[in-house]
């Protein structure tokens, strides 16, 4: 026993206790937990947060027999793919049976994160009823409930403090779900229902906002109109966060008067999203708020011209947070670097998904902003078109990138200068930005911008590939560079069972990895599948859906068409549809 | 409207025997979207009809192009003005040629894309992202939507010479781009 470990065993447990209570990364926690078995304990009985990075990888008895004071989960479904349509419908993520050992445990359940899962109404029911300090729920680009879910909640948790629903498809029943927040409900801070597509109760509405005076972010659907914008902000000018609904008014009228009064009493906006349906000419009254925004969200907000964007930017000089759309520009880009000093993140999302001629966003505009927001390290970028040339620049420029995705409209564009493909560029961003943690790439590259990401990005965590490379050298590369790599996920390149197989033992270290439209065949993942038992290796194979003859038709040499591989602890699933077979 | 041109000789092209594979198609004719092996791939690359790219999440593909709405002109022949028409709106081909109907005030623009009607008096059909005239009714509703930029309903008179029931149309043509 080390002289630290026989000091530090001098302390009642209660100490080691308070001691973690400091910890409050998952990371650091993980890593206390495996300094001793008398470490692992303490922390495993104070821990009250648990993420769960992949919802397969561990099951719910698991957690719960270790973590028995759980009070905080977040738990991820679906692989990333499913966002762009890869991952059939029915692939998985359920998150009912979670709930359900959770309540049968007596687990005293006070938050649920979930993103990209599919769940139920009756888990929502199920949620309400069983956890009476249930106090935040938030979903991620889930899907599978209706507004009848959403009631449930809002009828049962009595002191329910946050519904954050992001992104999420939910079914409109065209029920009172609002209505249903009792009277006696007065705990809610956070509430954010933008992605609903159906009508509110706006006076149900107008009434919770109005007793909830520790409300601090509220977020509204396209069906709330102006007007009733305007009543909320006068009962809750003490908003942090505001994402207004539709934005679109008379102009000359006297309630797009009393809103810019109202709004010039917000003095605590400092988030501000929305805009779903927009007239330009009422943008005005949000410029007392912009002084002091530092995150604006306008990437749903496609009627918000180029010039009145420009005028609203202007006012925006603390931003550190910025989504648009690329009808923003080259020059509007311009003037965000030479406005937003404080910018660390930028998002420019398509407008036009087919890229046809209305070129956008193109490499000057980068360059613009890596050459005038010094601060800038995260960014997600799609473009008509990139050069070499540009990247090395805004390597040069922002060293400090942590994320950086591109992504050119034409997923295999050259250099638009030189014709060349964008490997070099790339490199030189890996090269540059040392603690680079995850970046997409995209545009016409070979297996030598692999060669260059296995050979820099050391802190490299998750790597999106898209038709690109020529060799499995190009995927091997990776694998044998990147240490710290936990998601892989890669469509369209011409890697195969070689790079696969290589290194079999490094999945292991990794949380994920996809593969789809590639070279490997079936053969080769039934081999690691049997080599790797610790790993989950699935087939998802549409096309044979209802095939009777379906596996014996399938021979080792077959292309595999989708394959996700993960780590898991409790071996192949249970719930798997058809179409997914666990190797 | 692009009259064809001496470029259509370099068009590959299958044709059904006896079919008007052998006569010059105008480019409203002409199907896109077709399964070749390959060839497809490629094609669909360059012209940004691979499935999931770019890679914009499908919630977000859904709800923030054009705040929801997608207004395309219509026009029709002989009529001295456009319309526009939000393909949102609509389900469907036949909840869509309905709104045609009342809009432009007249009756049948459907008929043409039923099956043995041989009376008809209008043509609906739709300009691509490519720039190509298609016929209305091929392809799945969602699909059309996304690639409809206009609308055109056009008189019986214009469209001569080649049988435009749904199922006569050629199979398998690709243009080598």
């Amino acid at each position: 026993m080390c002289l630290f470990q026989s000091v530090m065993n001098y302390f009642p447990e209660e100490v080691l206790e308070h001691v973690f209570d400091f910890l409050t990364s998952h990371r650091d926690r993980n890593a206390v937990s495996l300094v001793c078995k008398s470490w692992y304990s303490v922390e495993r009985f104070s821990r009250e947060k648990v993420f769960i990075g992949n919802c397969y990888a561990v099951n719910p008895e698991r957690l719960i027999a270790r973590f028995p004071r759980l009070r905080s989960l977040s738990l991820k479904g679906k692989p990333h793919f499913a966002d762009f349509n890869l991952v059939p419908h029915d692939w998985g993520g359920h998150v009912y049976p979670w709930i359900e050992a959770m309540a049968k445990s007596g687990i005293n359940l006070e938050e649920l994160r979930l993103k990209r899962m599919v769940v139920s109404d009756e888990s929502l029911e199920l949620l309400a009823k069983s956890f009476p300090n249930f106090k935040s729920l938030v979903l991620v680009s889930c899907e599978g409930f209706t507004t009848d879910g959403l009631a449930a909640i809002a009828s049962n948790c009595r002191f329910l403090r946050e519904l954050d629903l992001q992104e999420n498809e939910v079914d409109d029943r065209k029920g009172q779900w609002l209505s249903c927040f009792p009277e006696s409900c007065t705990s809610l801070v956070s509430l954010n229902f933008a992605c609903l597509k159906g009508e509110v109760n706006v006076a149900a509405l107008e009434r919770l906002v109005a007793r909830c005076r520790n409300l601090r972010s509220l977020r509204l659907n396209h069906a709330v109109p102006l007007e009733v914008l305007q009543k909320i902000l006068v009962q809750a000018p003490q908003l942090n966060d505001l994402g207004t609904g539709s934005f679109t008014h008379d102009p000359d009228s006297e309630t797009y008067i009393k809103l810019k009064n109202a709004m010039k009493n917000c003095h605590s906006i400092r988030s501000l999203s929305g805009f779903l349906d927009v007239n330009g000419r009422c943008l005005p009254a949000v410029y007392p708020i912009c002084t002091s925004l530092t995150s604006l969200n306008l990437s749903y907000a496609p009627g918000i011209f180029n010039n009145e964007l420009i005028k609203l930017i202007c006012h925006c000089k603390k931003i550190e947070r910025l989504w648009v759309l690329d009808t923003i520009g080259d020059k509007g880009l311009n003037v965000v670097a030479s406005t937003c000093k404080e910018l660390q993140e930028l998002r420019v999302f398509p407008s036009d998904l087919y890229g046809v001629g209305n070129a956008a966003v193109t490499e000057e505009g980068l360059v613009a902003i890596s050459a005038g927001c010094p601060k800038l390290n995260s960014i997600l970028y799609f473009c008509q078109q990139m050069t070499n040339a540009a990247l090395i620049t805004v390597a040069k420029n922002c060293p400090n990138f942590i994320r950086f995705r591109l992504c050119t409209l034409n997923p295999v564009v050259p250099d638009a200068a030189t014709n060349q493909p964008l490997d070099e560029g790339f490199g030189a961003i890996v090269q540059s930005c040392k603690g680079l943690t995850r970046l997409s790439v995209s545009g016409l590259l070979t297996d030598q911008v692999f060669l260059y990401i296995g050979m820099y990005a050391e802190q490299l965590e998750m790597l999106s590939i898209a038709f690109a490379g020529d060799s499995d050298k190009g995927m091997l590369y990776v694998l044998n560079g990147c240490k710290k790599l936990k998601k892989l996920e890669i469509r369209d390149s011409p890697f195969g069972n070689m790079a696969l197989l290589s290194d079999m033992g490094k999945y292991e270290t990794m949380r994920s990895l996809w593969m789809s439209s590639c070279e490997v065949t079936l053969g080769a993942c039934k081999t690691l599948a049997e080599k790797m038992p610790r790993l989950n290796v699935e087939i998802i194979n549409e096309n044979e859906a209802g095939d009777g003859e379906g596996e014996a038709s399938f021979d080792d040499r077959h292309r595999v068409e989708k394959m996700y591989l993960y780590r898991t602890l409790v071996g192949p699933r249970t719930d798997a549809p058809d179409f997914v077979w666990t190797l | 409207m692009e009259k064809s041109g001496p470029g259509l000789e370099t068009e590959l092209r299958l044709g059904l025997p006896g079919g008007s594979g052998g006569e010059v198609e105008k480019n409203e004719k002409k199907r896109v979207f077709e399964e070749f092996d390959g060839c497809e791939d490629k094609a669909a690359v360059h012209k940004n009809q691979v499935v999931g790219w770019p890679p914009v999440a499908a919630f977000r593909r859904k709800n923030s192009f054009n705040g929801g709405k997608m207004y395309v002109k219509v026009s029709m022949d002989g009529a001295p003005f456009l319309r526009k028409v939000d393909l949102t709106m609509h389900k469907g081909y036949s909840e869509l040629v309905r709104a045609l109907e009342d809009l432009f005030g007249c009756f049948g623009i459907g008929e043409a894309l039923k099956e043995d009607e041989e009376n008809y008096e209008f043509v609906p059909i739709y300009e691509d992202k490519d720039g190509d005239w298609m016929l209305l009714g091929d392809v799945p509703w969602e699909m059309f939507a996304e690639s409809c930029k206009r609308l055109r309903v056009m008189k019986r008179a214009e469209a001569k010479g080649v049988g435009l029931h749904a199922k006569d149309l050629l199979k398998g043509l690709s243009k080598e781009e």
